[in-house]
C-alpha cells in the first residue's frame, strides 16, 4: 500500500512499532519464561536468592546434575497420572467437536433458510444462552444427576458441553450459511431433491471452511472449559484443567509446583500448535459474526 | 422454508438446549426456593452407672431417609435470597439507618458476600471492557503498519493469550508475580519495597486480576480490528486528506466511524465474557481479596457439603444480573428485526 494516504510518517512509525514490541514481548514471554522454567527445580522456578538463578538453573544444577530436568514431567504424568486426564480431555474434544457440527450444521442451515418469525425468537433465545454464565447452570445439574446416577461420567460431561456450546455454534454456522446463495439449494430443490437431499447433496460440500472454523472453536470451549469438567467429573475421569486445579490444591503441600507447572506446558503445547497450523481459520472465524454485523 | 421441516432440522439442537440449558434453569430457580433440610435430632435417655441423662443426637437413618424423600429439602420461599449470604435485608437496613455516610454504608456493604461479589465481578466488567477496546485497537493500527512478511508471526504471537485455557494463562501470570518470581521481584525492586506481595495486597491483586483480563482479552478486540481496518476504503481515506484532514483527522473521521458497529460487536461478547469472570480467582487464590458471582457460585458447590440452594439463589441473581446488562442490546436487536425492511 505505497499510497500518500497511509504512509506514516517517521514518528508515527517508531511509536507503532515500539508499541507493538511491547505488545508482542508481553504476549509471548510469560509462555517461554513458564516453558524454559518447566525444566527446572522448584527453588529456580521460584528463587527466592536471585532471579537469575531461573534461567541458569542454579539449584538445578546443585539437586539433580544436570541444568536441565525433567522431573516435573515425570512427576505428573507418571506420578499423578497426567496422561490418563489427557487422554480424558481428547475423548471429551474429539466427541463435543463431532456432535456439536452434527448438530450445528443441521439447525444453522435451518436457521438460516427460514424467513420465519421463529427463527429470530430461536437465534435471540441462543443469544440469552450464550449470555448465561456456563457456572449458573451446574448448580441446576448437580441434584438430577445425582438422582438417576448420571454424575461424573465422561458422556454426561460431553452431552452437556455440547449443549452449552450449541448456541454459538448455531450463531456462528447461520453466519456461515447465509454466505452461502439461497439459489443453490433452491435450484436443487427445483431439479426435484428435497430439502435435506439439497442439503446433503449440494450444501454439505461447500460448507466446510464454515464447519472447520466452527470446529476450532467448539474445540477450545470443550478444551478450555473449567466450570463445566471440575464440577461434574469424577476424580478418575478428570480432564487435564480440573486435574491441573486438583495439582494446585495437593501439590503446595508436597512441594511439588513444579507437576502444576509441567502440567500448564503440556495443556498449553496442543493449543500453539493449533494456532500455528489454523491461524488464518481462527481470525477468520473471530470476524465472521462482526464485519457482516 | 417448511414449518416440519424447520423443526425436524433444529430438532436436535433444540431438545439439547432445552434440557441442559433451560430446564436446569427452572431447576435452579426452584432449588433456589427451597433449603436443606435440618437433621433430624432424637433424644434419648442414656443410662449409666451414674443414673439416667437425656442425650441429644443426630437421627443418621431419618435424615437420610428424609434427604432421600425429599432431595430438594424444605420449602423457604424467598427466604434464602434474604439471608446474608445473599441480598441481605436485615443486614442492609440495620447498615442504612446505623451508620454515617455513604462512604461508610458502602464500606458496611462490601463485608456482605454476595455485594463483595456483585462489587468486584461489576467493576471487572466495566474496567476491563473499555480498555480490551481501546488497547486492541491500538494493536491491530500498530499491526497494519508492519511489513506484510512480518504479518503473520506478528498475529500468531498476538493470538496466544487469547487461545490459551483461562485457567492456565491465569496461573503463568500469577507464578510470575509470585514475591519469588520475576515479575513479584521485579515490582519489589522497582517499589523499593522487599516485602511487597502481590498476594497480600487487595487493590495489587484487583489490577492483577484486571491486567489478566485485558491481556487475556485483547487479541479478541485485535482480530476483529484489525479485520475491520483491511476493509476501511483507501479512496475515503485519500478524499479527506485531499480536504485537509490530517492523520489523525482521518482515523478520527473515516477509520473510527467505519470500525464502530465492530466496537459494539466487541462490547457485546466482552460484557459477556467478563461478567462471568472466574478462572483467574480461581488461580490466583484471590478469594480472600476478590470474589466474583461465578466464584461465589463454585464456592458453593464445591467443598465438603454442596450448599444446592443457596449456590442456586446465587445462580439466578446472576442470570438476573447479566438480563439487566444486556437488556439494551436485546432490545435494539428486537427493534431491528421489527422494522419493516
Amino acid at each position: 500500500m505505497a499510497n500518500k494516504a497511509t504512509a506514516q510518517p517517521l514518528s508515527v512509525k517508531f511509536l507503532a512499532t515500539s508499541f507493538l514490541m511491547f505488545w508482542l514481548v508481553l504476549a509471548a514471554f510469560p509462555f517461554i519464561w513458564t516453558l524454559w522454567g518447566s525444566f527446572k527445580v522448584e527453588g529456580d522456578f521460584f528463587s527466592k536468592a536471585n532471579w537469575a538463578n531461573a534461567l541458569f538453573g542454579g539449584m538445578t544444577q546443585t539437586e539433580t546434575g544436570g541444568s536441565f530436568t525433567g522431573d516435573g514431567y515425570y512427576g505428573a504424568f507418571v506420578e499423578e497420572e497426567f496422561w490418563r486426564a489427557a487422554l480424558n480431555s481428547f475423548i471429551v474434544c474429539f466427541f463435543v467437536v463431532t456432535i456439536s457440527l452434527t448438530f450445528g450444521t443441521l439447525g444453522g442451515y435451518a436457521l438460516s433458510r427460514s424467513t420465519h418469525r421463529y427463527a429470530f425468537w430461536f437465534l435471540l433465545f441462543a443469544l440469552i444462552f450464550r449470555a448465561m454464565p456456563p457456572i449458573t447452570l451446574v448448580s441446576g445439574y448437580l441434584l438430577p444427576f445425582y438422582e438417576y446416577n448420571l454424575w461424573g461420567k465422561l458422556s454426561t460431561t460431553i452431552i452437556v458441553l455440547v449443549a452449552i456450546n450449541q448456541p454459538f455454534t448455531l450463531w456462528m454456522l447461520h453466519a456461515f450459511f447465509k454466505n452461502i446463495p439461497k439459489d443453490l439449494d433452491e435450484s436443487a430443490m427445483v431439479d426435484g431433491c428435497t430439502r435435506f437431499q439439497a442439503f446433503r447433496h449440494v450444501i454439505i460440500p461447500v460448507m466446510w471452511p464454515g464447519v472447520i472454523t466452527t470446529g476450532l472453536f467448539s474445540f477450545l470451549l470443550a478444551y478450555n472449559d473449567f466450570a463445566v469438567t471440575s464440577m461434574l467429573l469424577s476424580k478418575d475421569n478428570q480432564t487435564m484443567v480440573p486435574k491441573l486445579a486438583s495439582f494446585l490444591g495437593t501439590t503446595q503441600t508436597k512441594g511439588n509446583v513444579m507437576f502444576a507447572v509441567a502440567a500448564v506446558v503440556s495443556i498449553t503445547a496442543p493449543l500453539f500448535v493449533m494456532v500455528m497450523v489454523f491461524q488464518r481459520q481462527i481470525v477468520s472465524g473471530l470476524t465472521a459474526g462482526a464485519v457482516k454485523g | 422454508m417448511k414449518h416440519s421441516t424447520f423443526f425436524w432440522f433444529v430438532l436436535p439442537s433444540a431438545f439439547l438446549m432445552l434440557l441442559f440449558i433451560a430446564l436446569p434453569v427452572a431447576s435452579v430457580v426452584t432449588q433456589s426456593l427451597y433449603t436443606a433440610h435440618e437433621q433430624v435430632l432424637v433424644t434419648v435417655e442414656n443410662c449409666g452407672p451414674f443414673g439416667c441423662k437425656p442425650v441429644t443426637s443426630i437421627d443418621q437413618e431419618a435424615t437420610q431417609a428424609l434427604n432421600a424423600d425429599k432431595p430438594l429439602g424444605k420449602w423457604a420461599g424467598l427466604d434464602i435470597y434474604k439471608d446474608r449470604n445473599h441480598l441481605a435485608f436485615s443486614e442492609v437496613a440495620s447498615a442504612w439507618v446505623n451508620v454515617d455516610g455513604l462512604p461508610d454504608f458502602g464500606k458496611t456493604l462490601l463485608n456482605l458476600p454476595f455485594y463483595k461479589a456483585m462489587a468486584f465481578t461489576l467493576t471487572y466488567t466495566f474496567v476491563v471492557t473499555p480498555l480490551t477496546i481501546i488497547f486492541g485497537f491500538f494493536i491491530a493500527v500498530a499491526v497494519n503498519s508492519v511489513a506484510k512478511a512480518l504479518k503473520g508471526p506478528t498475529i500468531f504471537l498476538t493470538l496466544l493469550p487469547f487461545i490459551v485455557t483461562p485457567l492456565v494463562g491465569s496461573l503463568i501470570l500469577f507464578w510470575m508475580v509470585d514475591a519469588r518470581g520475576i515479575l513479584g521481584t521485579g515490582l519489589q525492586w522497582l517499589t523499593n519495597n522487599p516485602d511487597l506481595s502481590v498476594k497480600a495486597s487487595t487493590p495489587l491483586m484487583w489490577i492483577m486480576l484486571m491486567v489478566y483480563g485485558i491481556w487475556h482479552a485483547a487479541p479478541f478486540a485485535f482480530v476483529v480490528f484489525y479485520a475491520g481496518l483491511q476493509t476501511v476504503n483507501s479512496e475515503s481515506l485519500e478524499a479527506a486528506m485531499i480536504d485537509g484532514a490530517n492523520r489523525w483527522e482521518r482515523i478520527r473521521y473515516v477509520v473510527i466511524p467505519h470500525l464502530f458497529p465492530l466496537v459494539t460487536f466487541v462490547a457485546l461478547i466482552q460484557l459477556m465474557d467478563n461478567f462471568r469472570v472466574f478462572e483467574p480467582i480461581v488461580s490466583f487464590s484471590a478469594q480472600a481479596h476478590a470474589t466474583s458471582l461465578s466464584y461465589a457460585i463454585f464456592n458453593d458447590l464445591g467443598g465438603e457439603t454442596r450448599l444446592l440452594s443457596s449456590a442456586a439463589a446465587t445462580s439466578v441473581l446472576t442470570i438476573i444480573g447479566i438480563a439487566i446488562l444486556l437488556s439494551p442490546v436485546l432490545i435494539r436487536t428486537y427493534r431491528d428485526f421489527s422494522k419493516p425492511s
